[in-house]
């Protein structure tokens, strides 16, 4: 079910703001999750575009914890 | 050739193969599927995931819910906004047919916003006006600021009611076709399992969206690779007008993403690395909110010119710190989030680091306004491609000319959508058989194909350290510096030379990865030959031009020249140029002859 290269084509969106947030988390710290987590993102990735811009901006937060917490994972920025 | 045969290709047999599931291809899709015609629908992400889904603003339609307006004034705003360039037939029938499709949408579950009446609401955008120029209109139509999510979500509900096949996540390679020119379909490729499939299909209808992958700094998703224009390209159809690049001054610097006029409008003002505010000298009037292409002039010409901020130099910034938090929490929340989830910084604080982005590809495979294909031969400078249609994005109707205005391009694609289905069924009607598709048509398709299975080292040369991302990369700058806003003889030339060496480096990039299930990396490299193609096409049609038109800015003939080019530029495969005549010649009202373009 997690298999990499599918979850990196399902982080190709209809939106720029989408793509940078979902395909730079899957390539720097998807691996750390655990594997609850992990699942957390694959179902996140279901949602429509519409809504999962909300969440990463901010704007709205998913009533599902695990979902929450996933989103708030994302959100965090990346070290640089 | 390695690997494929193209004997055992399975074939899938339709009356229309619609390639790509954003507005433009599903809006074409219904039509043909609610008049029963068997449609397959390829798009290589998830429909609703189409680029679609991210246009907030709306879409105009002379409702005159809130201000007085009629189709014709929205008619001489495009055609003045895209600066004389316009086909003024497929204008007219747009702005005509507008009213109408809105009324459709909202038919099929578009929630338009409302008036406290009941009617549907309307905002004023830039470059609309009542009264062929005079005060502002409210033209633009909103489903709340998620107007492209609604229309889209809307459309693939009523694509499944009607039967339509969809093939989500295929990626299509190239079209096929017959030895008199009848285009039959496509090769494409099933990503999961990277098998190809050969859909063949009596009409077939590009619906790929734009190319604004071809810059490093763009506001589009991804998938954004222009690969419907690559693949007309190689069919041996131009593209029509690619010099005309939208660029929006303010997107975030490094990333692309569009910061709102409204950002300036509460105040906000941009400031070179001397600290100076530069627009005062540019635009002494208007300032920090002269029209767009004013100002991404303006900022890169203050980047060129080494007045620049930070360590590169390679940036501006927005200023709004001053506004005070009150303020900016208040009137700019969605701006705050972004600029805090994208930079880490807020923008209480600090300046935004800003650059010009490329927003919108007014260029494209050059349609007539029944969405065919259409091309220079001995009959004429715009005869049918029997059986291929293009519309949205990667088309070139044309009725954005030189310069989209804002909320019109929703509207081309279910305009011209709808105007492409209806032609599509009569072209059934008269075409019952299905012909038969050329051996060396799909020979190429499958040698295109093969392509990415060959290993790496060839005879002698060595292992080649080129990537597809390494190339993309250089691409996608030489993009930004070489053809971006600022532009002129020596610098289109040097781009032009650059992108020739890419060109031939491509040929050496081989991949690692040729492993079958969800090969992105194959992916990727298709869509890069794709944008090689686009970005020479732009390049040498924006070298070509010369004088300023629209988006097209070149600093070395900064006007425009109606005698000489109120023309189409038609880029072939090979670098041939062409021109052709634009349309001044409205259907039913007296066209509008190119005057100063002064807001
Ligand atoms: C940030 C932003 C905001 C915008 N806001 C507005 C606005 O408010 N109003 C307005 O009018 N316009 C707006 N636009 C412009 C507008 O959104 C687009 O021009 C329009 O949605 C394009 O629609 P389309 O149907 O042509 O293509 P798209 O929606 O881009 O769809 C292209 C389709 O083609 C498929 N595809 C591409 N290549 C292949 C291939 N090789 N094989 C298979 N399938 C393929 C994709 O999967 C996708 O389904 C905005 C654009 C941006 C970037």
């Amino acid at each position: 079910m997690l298999d990499r290269p599918r979850l990196y084509w399902q982080c190709r969106r209809g939106m720029l703001e989408l793509d940078i947030l979902l395909q730079g988390f899957l390539d720097t710290k998807f691996d750390a999750l655990a594997v609850a987590e992990q699942h957390a993102f694959v179902e996140l990735l279901d949602y429509p575009d519409a809504i999962l811009l909300e969440y990463m901006l901010g704007r709205m937060i998913p009533t599902d914890p695990r979902i929450a917490n996933v989103v708030t994972q994302i959100r965090t920025p990346v070290e640089s | 050739m390695h690997g494929v045969n193209h004997m055992t290709i399975p074939i899938r047999k339709f009356d229309t193969l619609v390639i790509g599931a954003g507005g433009g291809g599903l809006r074409a899709a219904l039509q043909l599927a609610q008049a029963d015609a068997n449609v397959a629908v390829v798009s290589k992400v998830f429909p609703t995931r189409s680029h679609t889904v991210a246009a907030q603003g709306g879409m105009n339609a002379a409702l005159a819910n809130v201000l007085p307006d009629n189709w014709h004034w929205h008619m001489y705003d495009t055609v003045k906004g895209g600066d004389f360039l316009g086909d003024q037939d497929a204008i007219e029938y747009m702005c005509h047919a507008a009213p109408r499709l809105v009324v459709e949408l909202e038919h099929i579950g578009v929630p338009f916003s409302r008036l406290d009446n009941g009617k549907i609401y309307q905002r004023p955008f830039g470059g609309q006006s009542q009264n062929f120029g005079g005060a502002q209109a409210a033209r633009t139509c909103a489903a709340a600021d998620r107007t492209g999510h609604a229309i889209l979500h809307a459309l693939y509900q009523q694509n499944i009611r009607a039967k339509t096949h969809f093939f989500d996540e295929y990626f299509a390679i190239d079209l096929i076709k017959d030895d008199e020119g009848y285009i039959l379909g496509a090769l494409v490729l099933e990503i999961e399992t990277g098998e190809p499939l050969i859909i063949q299909a009596k009409t077939t209808l590009i619906a790929t969206g734009g190319a604004g992958q071809l810059f490093r700094t763009n506001t589009n998703a991804r998938i954004n690779t222009g690969d419907g224009m690559a693949m007309a390209l190689r069919a041996g159809i131009p593209v029509q007008d690619m010099e005309f690049f939208q660029f929006h001054p303010t997107g975030i610097a490094g990333k692309g993403m569009l910061i709102s006029e409204a950002v300036r409008g509460e105040g906000g003002y941009l400031v070179n690395g001397n600290g100076e505010r530069f627009m005062e000298r540019y635009a002494p009037n208007a300032k920090d909110l002269a029209s767009r292409d004013v100002v991404s002039r303006a900022v890169a010409t203050e980047i060129h010119e080494g007045r620049g901020c930070g360590v590169n130099k390679d940036h501006i910034l927005l200023k709004v710190d001053h506004l005070g938090s009150e303020v900016i929490r208040k009137r700019l929340p969605g701006i705050r989030d972004m600029v805090m989830t994208f930079l880490n910084i807020d923008p209480i604080d600090a300046p935004i680091p800003i650059f010009p982005t490329a927003h919108y590809t007014m260029g494209g495979i050059p349609t007539n306004r029944f969405g065919q294909v259409v091309v220079p031969q001995q009959q004429g400078a715009e005869e049918p491609v029997p059986g291929l249609y293009a519309v949205g994005e990667c088309a070139c109707v044309s009725v954005h000319g030189a310069n989209r205005l804002g909320g019109n391009s929703l509207l081309d694609i279910v305009v011209f959508g709808r105007a492409a289905g209806n032609h599509i069924i009569e072209y059934l009607k008269e075409n019952r058989y299905s012909r038969v598709a050329s051996q060396c048509s799909i020979d190429a398709a499958v040698a295109h194909l093969a392509r990415w299975d060959q290993r790496g080292s060839p005879m002698g040369s060595g292992a080649s350290s080129e990537t597809v991302d390494g190339l993309r990369n250089e691409l996608k700058a030489i993009m930004d510096h070489y053809c971006g806003v600022f532009r002129t003889e020596d610098v289109l030339r040097a781009g032009l030379d650059k992108m020739l060496k890419i060109e031939q480096r491509l040929q050496n990039v081989y991949l690692r990865d040729h492993s079958k299930v969800f090969n992105t990396a194959r992916i990727e490299a298709f869509e890069l030959e794709n944008l090689v193609e686009l970005a020479l096409a732009t390049v040498a049609s924006a070298l070509a031009r010369r004088e300023s038109r629209g988006a097209h800015m070149r600093m070395d003939h900064p006007q425009r020249d109606d005698v000489k080019w109120l023309k189409h530029s038609l880029f072939f495969k090979g670098g041939m140029l062409d021109y052709k005549p634009v349309r001044m010649k409205p259907l039913t009202v007296e066209g509008f002859s190119p005057k100063p373009r002064v807001y």
